[in-house]
């Protein structure tokens, strides 16, 4: 599940480009990106106010079990770090 | 005679300065062995730049081969700056979620403008879910 300030339809784009099939969520009001304290403030490409990559892992009882916090965009979780990581859920 | 030769290590430190720029992104970031430290990367523009070193040296025209060799360094240099300091321009986030604490509720729409929750979501989820924030604009 991923979420960004992008438009629904900017995300229906790029999943349509990119074949991806999971739930992507627009946040454009920055709602949820302040509620988890990942605001990056005037990092838009027209100074908007965007989110900072983070990555959360959630139980089924919306617990959080494993947490990304990057302090370098260039060193994001990988599909293999989630994946371990989501075999460890009870 | 000899002033006409082709300076090789001159134009080879240039374009090894370049490769090794776009390299980076197209290539060894993809493999953390060589994202995280851009080792490789690195090794590459050493290289280049004793190339563009040498090359001036032996440059019978050292305007030219000054321009070059500022050229390819400045490239490293940018390169520094893209690794070392832009991508770490990021604001740290005390507030967020810790490992076990509960994930905040949020109402979102989705591709198809439908409103999503956190709790549909878990409801029809059967191990958990995974949020990725990202930046957007792609």
């Amino acid at each position: 599940m991923a979420i960004s300030v992008d438009a629904p339809e900017v995300s229906a784009n790029l999943c349509r480009k990119a074949h991806y099939t999971f739930t992507f969520l627009s946040d454009p009001d920055t709602e949820a990106i302040r509620r988890y304290d990942l605001l990056h403030k005037g990092a838009g490409e027209h100074g908007q106010d965007i989110a900072r990559p983070a990555e959360f892992l959630l139980d089924r009882g919306g617990v959080v079990r494993w947490v990304n916090l990057t302090d370098d965009l260039r060193v994001r979780a990988l599909p293999e770090q989630m994946l371990a990581a989501a075999k460890k859920l009870p | 005679m000899n002033e006409r030769r082709f300076n090789w290590m001159l134009w080879s430190g240039l374009a090894l300065a370049v490769v090794a720029f776009f390299s980076y992104f197209l290539f060894f970031a993809r493999f953390p062995i060589t994202r995280d430290v851009p080792w490789a990367s690195y090794l590459l523009f050493i290289v280049a730049t004793i190339l563009l070193i040498a090359g001036l040296r032996r440059a019978p025209r050292k305007v030219l081969a000054s321009i070059v060799t500022v050229i390819g360094i400045s490239v490293f240099a940018l390169f520094i700056g893209v690794v070392a300091i832009g991508s770490k321009l990021i604001p740290a986030s005390h507030g967020a979620p810790k490992v076990g604490q509960k994930a905040p509720e949020f109402a979102l729409r989705d591709t198809s403008g439908k409103v999503v929750t956190l709790q549909n979501l878990l409801a029809s989820s059967p191990r958990g879910v995974l949020l990725i924030f990202y930046r957007g604009y792609w």
